[in-house]
């Protein structure tokens, strides 16, 4: 199985929600309705009209910037990081 | 039976709420909330009690926050808050009301309105307004092309008017499938035509007690009252200290009285004229206005205080509250005659609303 990583501003939305999970392999868009499933209104916090990730949300699979056609692999670990860029306010 | 009185104030870093009694003296604060995102309106929905904040995060998009216990946990939601996979990414929820059927109501940005009959949970875009003619002429003003004012017709449900920046008002009177503008006799002076069909910068506009076919308007360029629901707009601006200002608020009950608070000008630096804090208000529909400084500063006081950070309540006599974009909150207990310090040090202030609970 994958893992994939959240962030805790973005756990912070779903109370009991937990940092680290394991998921299928497939790919990001994949990896992220699967959790959609399992966390309702995520993919919403992650993606917008596209679909394309949020401006501000990298996602980085085994150490390397992704999107939602990059692979992820049956040992890949998957890091959700909100990008410093977005904090404006 | 007892009176709770709560003030609902959004802004950048997350919304806050301050309750009290009847007597609106003594507050406490709680705060910040819906983790910390910035929000551009907070309302309490009547039919369920439960407190309303919309907004937008630049991270995670738009959202409408939920409490049903006055703030202590909080859910949130944007399912159908889109216009459709490939359109233009909606960036933050600017707007909340409520039409007496229930529904919710908000404004987004880039400018649409959308509805809610499950009080915020999902949504459904209201298309007609996106489709109306003008569209491909929307521009946006300062704080970008949104839909920051909704005024839903208080017993007519086909009836709903919206403001839009820098686009104008628009009115519905078939529910939402065909909008009309409702900007005739307000000026575009920033146009090179000065009286263009839409294109105006509306800021606030509110409906009079009892008169839904009153409204009374801050515009860009003047204040303004229709008595025909927005078919023809009279410039009531004689008598403030200037054209420009931000919110506008309308008595509960007397349909001739409204606040604004004007600021000194678009290009002045946009704080209170000569830095000496007032709030202004009418009790003859326009024709008069009456200046209070009371309490407020009345020396270096660069304030300024935006579209949808003055409200009032529904007490007798009616409390006005204001907050500033330095984070000042303000509160007269007195229909705006005299003013008190209610906190002074929250992030600026966007918006605020002020809710009377009896129970």
């Amino acid at each position: 199985m994958s893992t994939v990583n959240l962030p805790r501003s973005l756990l912070a939305l779903f109370p009991g929600v937990t940092k680290r999970h394991e998921v299928a392999p497939g790919t990001v868009a994949s990896v992220i309705d699967e959790l959609d499933g399992s966390i309702p209104g995520l993919r919403a916090r992650l993606l917008q009209e596209g679909p394309t990730l949020r401006p501000h949300i990298n996602v980085f699979v085994d150490g390397e910037p992704g999107d939602l056609e990059t692979p992820v692999g049956a040992t890949s670990v998957v890091h959700v990081i909100p990008a410093v860029s977005g904090g404006s306010t | 039976m007892t009176t709770r009185t709560m003030l609902l104030v959004g802004t950048p870093k997350g919304a806050f709420v301050l309750q009290s009694d009847a007597t609106r003296t003594d507050w406490s604060l709680q705060g910040p909330m819906c983790e910390g995102w910035p929000i551009h309106d907070i309302i309490v929905d009547p039919t369920s009690g439960a407190i309303l904040a919309a907004g937008g995060s630049p991270w995670y998009g738009p959202a409408v926050f939920r409490s049903n216990d006055r703030g202590a946990t909080w859910t949130h939601s944007s399912v159908g808050l889109t216009y459709g996979e490939g359109a233009e990414a909606i960036k933050t929820v600017w707007s909340l009301a409520v039409g007496p059927d229930g529904a919710v109501f908000a404004g987004v940005e880039p400018a649409g309105l959308f509805r809610s009959e499950d009080g915020g949970v999902t949504w459904a875009h209201v298309s007609g307004l996106t489709e109306q003619p003008s569209r491909s002429t929307w521009q946006p003003g300062a704080g970008g092309l949104i839909l920051h004012t909704i005024v839903p017709h208080p017993t007519d449900l086909d009836r709903t008017w919206v403001g839009i920046s820098a686009v104008g008002v628009f009115e519905t009177r078939d529910g939402g499938t065909t909008w009309l503008p409702r900007n005739s006799g307000v000026r575009a002076d920033f146009n090179p035509e000065p009286n263009p069909v839409t294109g105006q910068c509306v800021h606030k506009f509110a409906a009079a007690a009892g008169q839904p076919e009153t409204l009374y308007q801050q515009n860009h360029c003047g204040v303004y009252r229709t008595d025909d629901g927005g078919e023809h707009w009279a410039e009531i601006t004689l008598g403030l200290p200037s054209q420009f200002g931000f919110p506008l608020v309308t008595d509960p009950r007397d349909p001739d009285t409204a606040w604004v608070i004007p600021l000194n000008g678009d290009d002045r630096g946009r704080y209170m004229p000569d830095a000496s804090a007032a709030v202004w208000r009418t009790h003859d529909r326009g024709q008069s206005w009456i200046r209070s400084g009371e309490g407020l500063p009345q020396e270096n006081a660069y304030l300024s205080v935006l579209r949808e950070a003055m409200a009032r309540d529904t007490l007798e006599p009616v409390g006005i509250t204001f907050g500033t974009a330095t984070g000042q909150l303000w509160q007269s207990v007195d229909a705006g005659v005299s003013w008190d310090l209610v906190t002074a040090d929250l992030p600026a202030i966007w918006s605020v609303e002020s809710v009377v609970l009896d129970s």
